[in-house]
């Protein structure tokens, strides 16, 4: 049985998955933003958490943890100096995920994984928050549709099912 | 082992077939640029995701 075996094979042996995921994640720290398919990304957000954890530790012992995960030095060293600094006062979540639709050729659903952006980050909590406080009047939808103009009510149409899946 | 004594007609096929539909795909309005786009997705006409741009579309 599965039971309580966490992650995804994805149809690759051990090693196999071990390598490939070493070399996502080296790339992810390189560029900052990588696209790859739906289920890849979502497998590699636990990972990328873990080594900027180990980044924020940041003494020899977890450098070195980092160097076994990490196939570049240099991308190490970054992750320790650079990328660690901007999550500071962060706990965890350092990567986003937005889908992109099927791949030309074999339709696989590709996404984008890119470290979070911070500021933009705080921007949208406060867009979050207003909308918080709007929704509750959803009884008296229709007169909020009247009240407002068209394109506001299409953005009411897509966005709640938007933060349905977040 | 019990078979089939008769092929299926080309009528009986098809008459089952008549149900094999395929359904529109759901699209929503980007809440950007106000095309179609698949819900949760990254509008490939903007490249904006949540008021946040994710993709480069110029060079296309």
């Amino acid at each position: 049985m599965r039971h309580r075996k966490a992650g995804v094979k994805l149809n690759r042996t051990a090693s196999h998955r071990k390598a490939m995921f070493r070399n996502m994640i080296t790339s992810l720290f390189e560029h900052e933003r990588i696209v790859t398919t739906q289920t890849k990304a979502k497998a590699l957000r636990p990972l990328a958490d873990k080594m900027i954890t180990l980044a924020k530790r940041g003494d020899l012992h977890s450098r070195r943890q980092a160097l076994a995960i990490i196939t570049k030095k240099s991308i190490t060293h970054k992750l320790f100096t650079d990328i660690k600094d901007r999550y500071i006062n962060v706990s965890g979540g350092y990567t986003t995920l937005a889908k992109l639709g099927p791949r030309r050729g074999d339709g696989a659903p590709l996404a984008v994984i890119s470290l979070i952006d911070l500021k933009e980050k705080a921007k949208k909590k406060k867009k979050t928050r207003k909308k918080a406080a709007a929704a509750p009047p959803t009884a008296s939808k229709k007169e909020a549709a009247k009240a407002e103009e068209a394109p506001e009510t299409k953005e009411d149409v897509s966005e709640p099912k938007v933060s349905e899946e977040s | 082992m019990a078979v089939p004594k008769r092929k299926k007609s080309k009528s009986k096929s098809r008459k089952r077939r008549t149900h094999y539909n395929q359904t529109p795909p759901t699209l929503v309005h980007c809440s950007q640029c106000d095309e179609m786009k698949l819900p949760h997705h990254v509008c490939p006409n903007c490249g904006t995701y949540r008021g946040r741009q994710v993709i480069d579309v110029t060079e296309a």
